[in-house]
């Protein structure tokens, strides 16, 4: 397998504000990876620096591409999609144009997407003409993932995706981000507080602190870490 | 956990949320409005002359108003020189027709070159100012409206010019009501376009892409939109609007001058605002409430099936125009030279009374 996205030495800030300080990791393609870390750690700094809605310095590779030069809008057309935390949704716009949103980079038909769609999330198609904004905290959230899914992207980059949600629904959605790795080998990189399920998805791990890598490996070395159990598994 | 409120003035939208539940009487009122006209139009001659001129105007104003709609939903910023630029290319037009162009060969060029002129302002000018500061960006569309007035009387001068009229010196008699061919000629070519213009907003990929980054420059990026492209895009259709009221406009005024678009553009922020803001499909209604049942109830429907579309600043323009026409011919105290000050009296009536407009959508959001 090949490094599909490569962050060297990246910094960012916010303003006079520092949130990475150089932070280094690699994503092989096919693979989950999975972030974790306290709160302010630079989690979601590093979404941000990836898809290019953050100032950010260093070394971003993806597919053999730099990344660092481009703005949000060329990131996304390259195959990255990120779905931020909380709801990513346009509450202004219906169900149907969020989708379509989703399929905005792709060219020509984006029927076979949507119907892969639909058949994850019915109660979509029955709601298709309604706004976004009317529907729950966790239906955007899944209508986020569902836009993010007919990009059909290379990488997906998620954010806090339990935020919020029903303990039920988050097993639905990592199932549903874990089949479409499995069948047609899609790359994500998930930020999240919840390190049971995180580990238990992804194969690998990068934990952050204070805007720095503090440990990496794969999910089972991390879950046999020491700190790893106490501050994020509790245990 | 509390609301995630995305609007820059949330208490305004939340106060306009309070009376958003009149959306059904308001459709009454224009259906009811446009009843009455029609009885009014059957019962005297004057009044049906004076409903149809005010239709053709009220439909110039709904078009400008729906510019000005276009570029507040799409930059927060009220761009005060929206009627100077159409008088501008209204001048650009009446250049090119001396230059041996037929009125409809100048009538496109013209759309071309506005469509070129308002998106080369909103990159050079209004963007850099405004990455700083809308209110600075608001102060320079301030600065354009003065300046292209100087260039406009710099380069063709102050003296008034004459144009062809597109649509002829025909008049058309109907019973007992003589109707020149200019007034729904008017009314046509503006409605047609207002109704591209939302076809373009609710059917292609690119509308859709502009209506996203509207609303959430930001998500709309990570989805690939190129926001700074579509708002320049913004730009270039609301200016291709104002050209249309402006080429629309001077047949009914029988010459060009400077200050051809100063009045209307009044009327359109009177429109503009009576249709609410933030809803395009506001301000045409706006101009239109005058008008015949057919029209009204298929603006009523569009209404009541969401009003996401262009058409509130044209219907907004409509009554605008009607009601501007009928109460200077009824009401002995507003004579003609009151007129801008009536819609001027409008327009801050409707601020106050209510802030969203007839047709300022309610926000609905779960939390």
């Amino acid at each position: 397998m090949s490094t599909l996205l490569e962050l060297e030495d990246v910094e960012a800030r916010y303003g006079p504000v520092h949130a990475l300080h150089g932070v280094s990791l690699a994503v092989e393609e096919g693979a989950i990876v999975a972030v974790l870390g306290p709160n302010g750690a630079g989690k979601t700094t590093t979404l941000r620096a990836i898809s290019g809605t953050v100032r950010r310095s260093g070394r971003i590779r993806f597919a053999g591409r730099p990344l660092h030069r481009l703005g949000p809008d060329a990131v996304a057309r390259l195959g990255v999609a990120h779905v931020p935390e909380g709801r990513g949704t346009f509450s202004e716009l219906t169900v149907w144009e969020n989708l379509r949103l989703g399929g905005y980079t792709r060219r020509g038909s984006i029927q076979p997407e949507l119907e892969r769609v639909f058949s994850y999330f019915p109660w979509l198609s029955e709601r298709r003409r309604q706004d976004a904004g009317t529907l729950s905290g966790g239906e955007q959230q899944m209508l986020a993932l569902a836009r993010a899914f007919v990009h059909r992207p290379r990488l997906l980059l998620l954010d806090e995706p339990s935020l919020g949600l029903a303990p039920v629904l988050v097993a639905e959605l990592f199932r549903i981000v874990r089949e479409l790795n499995e069948d047609e080998g899609l790359t994500v990189l998930v930020v999240e507080q919840n390190a049971h399920l995180a580990l238990q998805a992804a194969g690998a791990g990068y934990v952050l602190e204070a805007g720095r890598v503090a440990l990496s490996g794969t999910s089972t070395e991390l879950r046999a870490d020491d700190s790893v159990r106490r501050s994020y598994l509790g245990y | 956990m509390a609301a995630l409120e995305s609007s820059p003035r949330p208490s305004l939208r939340r106060r306009g949320a309070a009376l958003g539940g009149v959306v059904p009487p308001v459709s009454l009122l224009l259906v009811a409005g446009a009843a009455g006209l029609l009885v009014g139009c059957l019962r005297s001659e004057v009044f049906a002359q004076l409903t149809v001129q005010g239709l053709a105007l009220g439909a110039v104003y709904g078009s400008l108003a729906l510019a000005l709609v276009l570029v507040y939903r799409a930059t927060r910023v009220v761009n005060f020189a929206q009627g100077e630029l159409a008088m501008a290319t209204t001048y650009v037009a009446w250049q090119l027709i001396q230059w041996g162009l037929s009125y409809w060969e100048a009538f496109f060029a013209t759309l071309a070159i506005a469509f070129v002129l308002g998106t080369v302002l909103e990159v050079a000018l209004v963007r850099p100012v405004q990455q700083r500061s809308v209110i600075g960006a608001v102060i320079v569309t301030v600065g354009l409206f003065i300046l292209i007035d100087g260039v406009v009387n710099w380069v063709w001068g102050g003296e008034f010019k004459y144009m062809p009229s597109p649509f002829g010196t025909k008049i058309y008699h109907v019973g007992g009501v003589s109707i020149a061919r200019l007034y729904p000629g008017m009314l046509a070519v503006v409605l047609v376009s207002v109704v591209l213009v939302w076809a373009l907003f609710r059917f292609t990929k690119l509308g859709l892409g502009m209506r996203a980054a509207a609303f959430r420059p930001a998500e709309s990026a990570l989805v690939g939109v190129r926001v700074d492209w579509m708002l320049a895009i913004g730009w270039g259709l609301a200016a291709v609007l104002g050209a249309v009221a402006g080429l629309m406009a001077e047949p009914s005024q029988f010459f060009l001058e400077p200050t051809l678009m100063q009045p209307i553009l009044v009327y359109a922020f009177a429109a503009a605002v009576l249709g609410g803001l933030d809803s395009p499909a506001g301000a045409v209604v706006g101009g239109l409430t005058l008008m015949q049942p057919i029209l009204v109830s298929a603006f009523a429907a569009a209404v009541l099936g969401g009003l996401d579309s262009p058409a509130g600043a044209v219907v907004g323009g409509l009554v605008i125009g009607v009601s501007l026409n009928l109460v200077v011919q009824y009401v002995p105290a507003i004579s003609s030279e009151l007129q801008a000050p009536f819609a001027f009296a409008v327009l801050v009536g409707v601020l106050l009374l209510k802030p969203t407009g007839l047709f300022g959508r309610r926000q609905v959001r779960r939390v």
